[in-house]
């Protein structure tokens, strides 16, 4: 019906009409815009942390509701046989956690070295004296992990004080899962053994390699 | 018999006649230029953000390890920016009086997230993994630069489509051990580093053919 009509209004040979001409150059724009058009490049999806108009908070990533339950811990679940109190806590019945949950291997111990290193070694310093970059810009320092107060704590306390903070220290459980905790706190034992371990409970091939000492006067500790 | 053109006309038909040989040829040149400058990449643009966040400092003067406050970025597709609770780790102590932190200070208090403006952001027809390239030995300065060297973060590399074949064509030229991925010195061995790359490969079960398969990066 339209089109019917526009022909008629052109056939006047009277009135010039640009609207051919008019209609040719929209339609060349509008090939022109819909080829700078980037629905492909930005796809009504949210991309992670992308800011979102729909929430008050404008972020598009929702907090995870109080009391929500992983459904599949991605993380790494408990051993079989440990309660969850004990793996996520370090805790177990009011007292600090004894022992490691799981078996401590070589690799549970380099796995530990290597998140110690990431997470712990700003403050904490290499060798776990408390010296560590952070530190000497101006942080609390931590007490060394050899003192004599800290190497009697039970190993849950370490896995406790990533989990919940302590002092200045913030939580770490947020960038630190469960297990790597774990790893962490059995490479502290490990800095602790290292700068108060006995010459005479090395292995003789170790022993052996240590410069001259003299096997009487070597362990500091003994009475 | 009187002229009709004008002797100009001579330069002009001569110039008409080159401008249509040459015209789109240059214009070729011109938007090939265009779309690889830095105004279409955004390579080493700077970017206003929120807070001036020195990469330099904290990973080159401090030593920081990337994963301190990326901590996804081994297990996840996304490398994870900080939430302002890691950045106050430190800073509830250190320089916690600074007038440049105090969007940092501000966003803890009132629970807002800053806002950063994004450097490296992909079409979301590509489906980049930090995690998968992180695991096979493709190092952090491969694609991100030096950031230990960066007092404000920019992007390093154009991300497009051809560099990312680059590599996935020749994944030898960059693969290194794993232990080295976060280490911001390492440089490839010349000329071992092809030998070391094809050994990585094969101990990586790394399938180069299926490397340029469309799939791999558009679903």
């Amino acid at each position: 019906m339209r089109r019917r009509v526009a022909i008629k209004r052109w056939d006047r040979p009277s009135r010039r009409s640009w609207a051919g001409e008019f209609a040719a150059i929209m339609a060349v724009a509008l090939l022109v815009l819909t080829g700078c058009r980037s629905e492909m490049y930005e796809q009504p999806r949210y991309e992670p942390l992308e800011p979102s108009s729909l929430f008050e908070d404008g972020s598009s990533a929702r907090p995870l509701v109080a009391g929500t339950v992983p459904r599949d811990d991605p993380r790494g679940a408990p051993p079989a046989g440990v309660p969850d109190e004990v793996f996520y806590t370090g805790w177990s019945q009011g007292k600090l956690v004894e022992s490691v949950p799981f078996p401590v291997d070589r690799a549970v111990l380099e796995r530990g070295q290597e998140r110690f290193r990431i997470y712990c070694t700003p403050c904490h310093g290499e060798l776990g004296d408390g010296r560590g970059m952070i530190v000497r810009r101006g942080f609390n320092p931590p007490p060394p992990y050899a003192s004599e107060e800290l190497r009697k704590q039970p190993i849950g306390h370490y896995f406790d004080v990533m989990t919940r903070g302590f002092g200045t220290m913030y939580s770490y459980a947020s960038r630190v899962p469960p297990r790597d905790r774990w790893a962490i706190a059995a490479y502290i034992r490990v800095l602790q053994l290292s700068q108060h371990a006995e010459a005479a409970n090395l292995p003789a091939e170790d022993r052996n390699k240590l410069p001259a000492v003299d096997e009487a006067s070597a362990p500091r500790s003994q009475p | 018999m009187p002229q009709i053109f004008h002797p100009s006309a001579n330069t002009l038909s001569r110039l008409t006649l080159f401008g249509m040989a040459v015209g789109p040829l240059g214009l070729l040149i011109v938007s090939y230029l265009l779309i690889r400058s830095p105004y279409q990449t955004g390579v080493r643009v700077i970017r206003e953000q929120p807070v001036p966040f020195s990469h330099e400092h904290h990973v080159g003067g401090l030593g920081i390890d990337c994963r301190y406050c990326h901590t996804s970025v081994e297990t996840s597709s996304f490398a994870g920016l900080p939430p302002t609770h890691t950045c106050m780790t430190c800073h509830s102590q250190i320089w916690s009086t600074s007038p440049m932190l105090e969007p940092v200070r501000t966003s803890l208090a009132m629970k807002q997230p800053i806002v950063w403006t994004r450097i490296h952001n992909l079409p979301d027809f590509v489906y980049f993994n930090h995690a998968i390239h992180i695991q096979k030995g493709i190092g952090c300065v491969s694609c991100h630069g030096r950031v230990d060297k960066m007092p404000i973060t920019w992007k390093e590399e154009p991300l497009t489509m051809e560099w990312c074949l680059e590599c996935h064509r020749h994944p030898e030229r960059h693969l290194r051990e794993k232990r080295e991925v976060f280490n911001m010195e390492w440089a490839p061995p010349v000329p071992e580093q092809l030998e070391i790359g094809r050994h990585l490969i094969e101990r990586e079960h790394i399938e180069v053919d299926r490397l340029t398969n469309c799939s791999v990066c558009h679903r």
